[in-house]
């Protein structure tokens, strides 16, 4: 404490999730939107008239990125500032520092929206962007670690909360793979080649890739849920215990499932199926995770009845449990024989992302920003009831047309005449799908629709509130 | 596969870490009483004036 006023009780330092919440909405908005263009081009090709900058090809890649390191990223650091010094009871940890990590990010997401669409790519799913950026995610990414852990290095609260335990495991588990999968040889400003080369690279990718969604859209989410569900709820998780073996399973497991990726390519045979061994051990810690987070409500079900906040958590929750079950299962190579490369993939990602990660996502922004802006709820409780209805029926006509539409081109392609030629032909398939595509659009329309009435109830909370800050305790918490 | 000679010692030495860091934190006492640790969140903020 300085002398300056020894009477007033500390403060935490809230602007930097102020601005990291308020960007969450916006570039969820923007990140779906895209999502829903895309997803129409699908259903009709010629719909942006063959401008390259608007080709499915260049705007997938901006979806992606959007939703997952602007919508997610942005939320996880702003919840991930928020948790780290409510548990820690410290103001952040170089608050310029943590400035600059929003300042930073924004900037790689504004270079992302610039560069993809001219189409400088890497051509890594997930790991696009270009070289001069990969730089700068790395020195923002430093600068976030440098942020949080510090914060817990000068913690008050000897015991870490098992939410930090989550949000430092992405936050270096990230860090490790963005290292490794960016590694690459510039040949100019904008355009480098990988480190790696054929199936090593593939290898790499996806070694990379699902460990992106292990840390980055699973992890980091998860130190969510074992804040806000407990607060939300204003009960203690279920077990706390279980919570803390949640958390070791699942770090000690996720790394090596990446090769499901690659089954029945050129990588070995015995990686493939380490691949889908370590896959099928991941649904033990992830429902025991969801049922844990889940039963916190046991004994105050009622809660979820009129409280709408918690629906989106607690139905975040269902959709983790389904999608870490059908995940192990589509690991299994007999049923990925059937699955890999239909839109049974693209089904289990969205059960995933606009699921799990959405609503956990706008669930635990729905407690922060009011908060944040003085307020003890947001502006209106009804529009969060509609959103969460619109969101559901969304998620739930996208996945459901995406599985009808995936096993029906599995079954298509693999088709045999009795003389042992294809049933189908490719284009057939494709031909198919298209009501299916339709019926995603319309999923996806609903969902953008409920994120627009999101971003109006955060404006209209904001307009009301006032940046109020909050203190610390004031009676000491003994450690 | 010349990769998996840098990925699977990678993951070992990680997963080398990640036991210690639990060591750590068990013989650090982190796990001592569990059942405060997490009541403890609820009351993190100061009231309101």
């Amino acid at each position: 404490m300085t002398s300056s006023s020894p009477l007033a009780a500390p403060r935490y330092d809230d602007a930097p999730v102020r601005l990291f919440a308020l960007a969450s909405v916006l570039w969820g908005v923007v990140g779906m939107a895209v999502g829903a263009l895309i997803a129409a081009q699908l259903a009709w090709p010629d719909l942006t008239f063959g401008i390259p900058w608007l080709s499915y090809g260049r705007l997938r890649p901006l979806h992606t990125n959007a939703v997952i390191f602007a919508f997610g990223g942005c939320a996880l650091f702003a919840t991930s500032y928020h948790v780290v010094q409510r548990t820690c009871q410290v103001p952040l940890f170089l608050p310029a520092l943590a400035r600059f990590t929003f300042w930073g990010w924004q900037l790689v997401i504004l270079l992302a929206a610039l560069t993809l669409p001219m189409g400088y790519t890497t051509g890594k799913e997930y790991a696009e962007l270009e070289w001069p950026i990969d730089i700068l995610i790395t020195l923002v990414w430093v600068a976030y670690a440098v942020v949080f852990f510090g914060t817990i290095g000068v913690r008050k609260v000897r015991h870490i909360y098992v939410a930090n335990w989550f949000f430092g495991a992405f936050i270096l588990a990230v860090a490790l793979l963005h290292l490794v999968n960016s590694a690459e040889m510039p040949v100019s400003f904008w355009k480098s080649y990988s480190a790696y080369a054929g199936v090593q690279d593939a290898m790499v990718q996806w070694w990379y890739g699902h460990n992106a969604v292990g840390f980055f859209l699973t992890a980091g989410f998860l130190g969510m849920m074992y804040y806000y569900i407990p607060k939300q709820a204003e009960r203690p998780v279920y077990s706390y215990r279980l919570s803390i073996v949640h958390f070791w399973a699942l770090i000690f497991t996720y790394m090596w499932a990446g090769p499901h990726h690659l089954h029945y390519t050129a990588l070995p045979d015995w990686a493939q199926s380490v691949g889908m061994l370590f896959s099928l051990v991941l649904l033990a810690p992830s429902w025991g995770g969801m049922i844990n987070g889940v039963m916190t409500l046991s004994g105050a079900w009622h809660k979820l009845r009129d409280d709408p906040i918690l629906k989106f958590l607690i139905v975040a929750l269902s959709f983790y449990g389904m999608s870490t079950f059908e995940g192990p299962m589509m690991s299994i190579k007999t049923v990925n024989a059937l699955s890999h490369y239909t839109d049974w993939t693209v089904g289990h990602v969205h059960s995933g992302a606009l699921g799990w990660v959405g609503f956990i996502t706008m669930g635990s922004l729905y407690y922060l920003i009011p908060r944040m802006f003085g307020q003890v709820k947001m502006y209106s409780t009804k529009a969060i009831e509609l959103h969460f209805w619109i969101a559901t029926l969304g998620v739930v006509l996208y996945i459901a047309a995406m599985w009808i539409a995936g096993v029906m081109q599995g079954l298509m392609w693999r088709a045999l005449n009795p003389d042992g030629t294809l049933v189908y032909s490719f284009v057939e398939s494709v031909k198919a799908t298209y009501p299916f595509y339709v019926v995603r659009l319309t999923g996806g329309l609903l969902y953008l629709t409920g994120m627009l009435v999101m971003a109006w109830n955060v404006v209209m909370t904001v307009r009301n509130g006032r940046t109020a800050p909050s203190s610390l305790p004031t009676v000491p918490v003994a450690a | 596969m010349d990769i998996l000679f840098l990925l699977i010692p990678m993951s070992v030495v990680l997963a080398l870490a990640v036991l210690g860091v639990f060591a750590w934190a068990l013989h650090d006492g982190q796990f001592d009483d569990l059942q405060r640790e997490g009541e403890r969140i609820l009351s993190d903020e100061a009231p309101r004036a």
